[in-house]
């Protein structure tokens, strides 16, 4: 369970592609145990902060341990004990699903190989497939693959990097049952992804925007920390509603889920006096809802990093 | 767990993932067992080109004015450049033997008196067949210099068949003067540079391309380990060429192999090493497959045209020579025509085979040198 050590601790980390801050000095600290959850929109630098925290990549500016090394000098340590697991399917397509776990196997030095091997395709349920080339699978059992790849060396930390993107529901679900089993013996997990009932498992979040983190903390405190206010409308012509109420003032976001309409707003008072001036004579009715993550998350996208990173305990 | 410089595992990981790669990528592997054949039997009939300033060393017996502007005429013709004209008989030959003189020029003992009397002196041309081409062009000049000489001198009966002299000519190593035997040899070194360069220049560049080189970079696998294992099972590709070669080479062409078959092994993986670490350097520069295979063909075309393969050594420019010295095939051609066809030992081919070892060291420091640690 979550004890004090920290196992990922950077300061400023920075990174720039020919003259372009992808990463502008970013701190974070992961400590033993936690599962954290990294998210951002597209581009925002996610694969390359974790890139440069297993060593992948060389850092402009900062500093930073991974496990207690340093990631700057003693990358070929931190590797023994982590396990990437890349956003694209990087196992190779021309082996079959066993020899790809034999090569992982002889490059962590696992013994008996065979063993291990035997488990990781056992836990998978891809025993009586072993022999099928991995470039046959689907991309939820690629996906699958590359995971039991990752942990097959019970590595101390986990580094995924979009782990589910395009996994069903229920394996994402045995997926992140997993992830808790393995955090509960210790392990820690740093964890992108875009789904927001994932960041839900996580026991904290971590939002960069822009190369520049804009907000972290546990779930209900990121929501609070955004101070937004949140009106359900059903019932009435909600498309219609929808789209006048988005030129109203006080209103940020107008979403429909089925029959709800998520009406979403900083200021309570301004939201209330509009919406009620919306729905006047449609029909439909209005209620204080709950303000969930996904409108915080669009909130700060729609931002594009202006909003402090206020979010929760400091890190 | 302890951190380890150097694994067998880790390397065994690459080698055996190479190896299974390799055979699942069946047109690969058919071309590496087909392509030596077709060329072999394609390349039978060899390229003619006129060498020029063929190394010449002349034991005179006699020193009288035929022989004086003999010499004097061979000197001035484009195709010899006498190395020596004061050479005992053991000399010369040493000097053939390790490539040093293509031609030795023998004249006998009262060789002046004779031709003077009309009795037909005869003249010793011994030439280093191993490369007909070159000699073939020097023996028909050398007969038609004989001739003026003795014109020019008024002795002799002058008669335009040889003029009052009888040459005598022996092909050294390939009686026969037979193009196959000179070009086994040549096709073996260029068909390894090809294809041994090829393959393990794609080998990274593929890893980058597929996107597989950002899982094997997060592994604890090092640069030299992971070159290791990507070097050594194209090693073994490149042998399996050199067996397809050679079994082809004495079953079509019944080329023989004079000297002794460890020497040739050894000269062969020296050379088949310092190519496939050549390939290696290309992989980590080039950014993807297209461009590893164009620096292959980059350096491929030198290779064949300076290496003595296409053109005969000796019949280039000097700048052409300097370069063809740091071209790996260079080396290895002279010290397998010598093994192959003069029937040499690795005692004797020392001389050729030590500047392949020297290339292979350099190119390996930039091949670790310049091995990219990070993605960036
Ligand atoms: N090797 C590279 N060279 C140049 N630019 C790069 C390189 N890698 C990433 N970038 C740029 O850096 C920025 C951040 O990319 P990164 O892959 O870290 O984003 P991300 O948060 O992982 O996005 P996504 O959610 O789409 O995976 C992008 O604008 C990308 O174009
Ligand atoms: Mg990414």
């Amino acid at each position: 369970m979550v004890n004090g050590e920290p196992i990922i601790d950077i300061r400023g980390l920075t990174k720039r592609f020919s003259g372009r801050t992808v990463v502008d000095a970013i701190d974070m600290t992961v400590r033993q145990g936690e599962i954290v959850g990294f998210l951002g929109p597209n581009g925002s630098g996610k694969t390359t902060t974790i890139r440069m925290i297993c060593g992948l990549l060389r850092p402009d500016g900062g500093t930073g341990t991974c496990l207690g090394y340093d990631i700057a000098r003693e990358s070929h340590l931190i590797k023994l004990n982590v396990g990437y697991m890349t956003q694209r399917f990087s196992l190779y397509e021309d082996l079959t699903i066993r020899e790809n776990l034999d090569f992982v196997g002889r490059l962590y030095e696992l013994e008996p190989r065979a063993d291990f091997v035997d488990a990781a395709l056992d836990r998978l349920g891809l025993t009586g497939r072993q022999h099928q080339l991995a470039g046959t699978l689907s991309g939820g059992w690629k996906q699958r693959l590359a995971l039991a790849a990752s942990v097959m060396h019970r590595p101390k930390l986990l580094l995924l990097d979009e782990p589910t993107a395009g996994v069903d529901p229920k394996a994402r679900r045995e997926f992140w049952d997993e992830i808790h089993d393995l955090a509960g013996e210790g392990l820690t997990v740093l964890v992108s992804t875009h789904y927001m009932d994932e960041a839900e498992r996580c026991h904290r979040i971590v939002y960069i925007s822009y190369g520049t983190i804009v907000a972290r903390g546990t779930v209900p405190e990121v929501v609070a920390a955004s101070g937004l206010h949140t009106i359900i409308i059903r019932g009435g012509d909600q498309a219609t509603i929808a789209r006048r109420l988005r030129d109203r003032a006080g209103i940020e976001q107008a979403a429909i889920f089925g029959n709800d309409l998520h009406v979403v707003g900083a200021d309570p008072v301004v939201l209330e006096t509009s919406v009620a001036a919306t729905i006047a004579g449609t029909g439909a009715t209005a209620e204080t809802g709950e303000t969930i993550l996904e409108d915080v998350f669009i909130r700060l996208m729609n931002d594009g990093g202006a909003a402090p990173d206020n979010g929760g305990q400091p890190t | 767990m302890r951190y380890r410089r150097f694994s067998g595992s880790r390397i065994t990981a690459v080698m055996a993932k190479e190896v299974i790669q390799m055979r699942r990528d069946h047109l690969t592997f058919a071309m590496i067992i087909g392509v030596p054949i077709l060329q072999l039997i394609l390349f039978g009939y060899a390229i003619n080109t006129d060498p020029r300033q063929l190394p010449t060393v002349v034991v005179a017996a006699d020193a009288g004015p035929v022989t004086r502007s003999l010499m004097a005429a061979m000197d001035t013709s484009d195709y010899f450049a006498i190395a020596d004209r004061a050479v005992d008989e053991p000399t010369a030959e040493r000097l053939i033997a390790r490539g040093e003189a293509a031609f030795i020029v023998t004249i006998p003992d009262h060789f002046e008196r004779d031709l003077v009397r009309g009795e037909r002196p005869q003249i010793l041309v011994q030439a280093d067949a191993t490369d007909p081409a070159a000699t073939s062009g020097g023996l028909n000049a050398l007969t038609t210099l004989i001739e003026r000489a003795i014109a020019r001198n008024g002795t002799g009966s002058g008669t335009p068949d040889g003029g009052g002299v009888e040459l005598v000519l022996h092909r050294l190593y390939n009686p026969e003067g037979i193009t196959a035997h000179n070009i086994v040899p040549g096709l073996l070194g260029t068909i390894l540079t090809m294809t041994t360069i090829l393959m393990t220049g794609l080998a990274l560049t593929r890893e980058v391309e597929r996107g597989t080189i950002e899982n094997l970079m997060a592994t604890p696998a090092r640069p030299h380990e992971i070159m290791l294992g990507k070097i050594v099972p194209y090693i073994g590709f490149g042998f399996l060429q050199v067996a397809v070669i050679l079994i082809a080479a004495a079953l079509l062409f019944a080329v023989p192999l004079e000297g002794p078959l460890l020497a040739l092994l050894t000269v062969t993986l020296i050379f088949i090493a310092a190519n496939v670490t050549l390939g290696y350097t290309f992989s980590t520069i080039a950014r993807n497959q297209m461009q590893a295979m164009q620096m292959t063909f980059f350096f491929f075309l030198p290779s064949i045209l300076l290496s003595g393969f296409m053109f005969p050594y000796r019949g280039m420019p000097g700048w052409a020579q300097a370069l063809g010295e740091v071209i790996p095939l260079t080396h290895f051609l002279r010290a397998v025509r010598a093994i192959m066809l003069k029937g040499s030992g690795m005692v004797e081919v020392i001389p050729h085979v030590w500047p392949l070892a020297v290339i292979l060291a350099l190119i390996s420091v930039v091949a670790l040198a310049r091995y990219r640690r990070t993605l960036d």
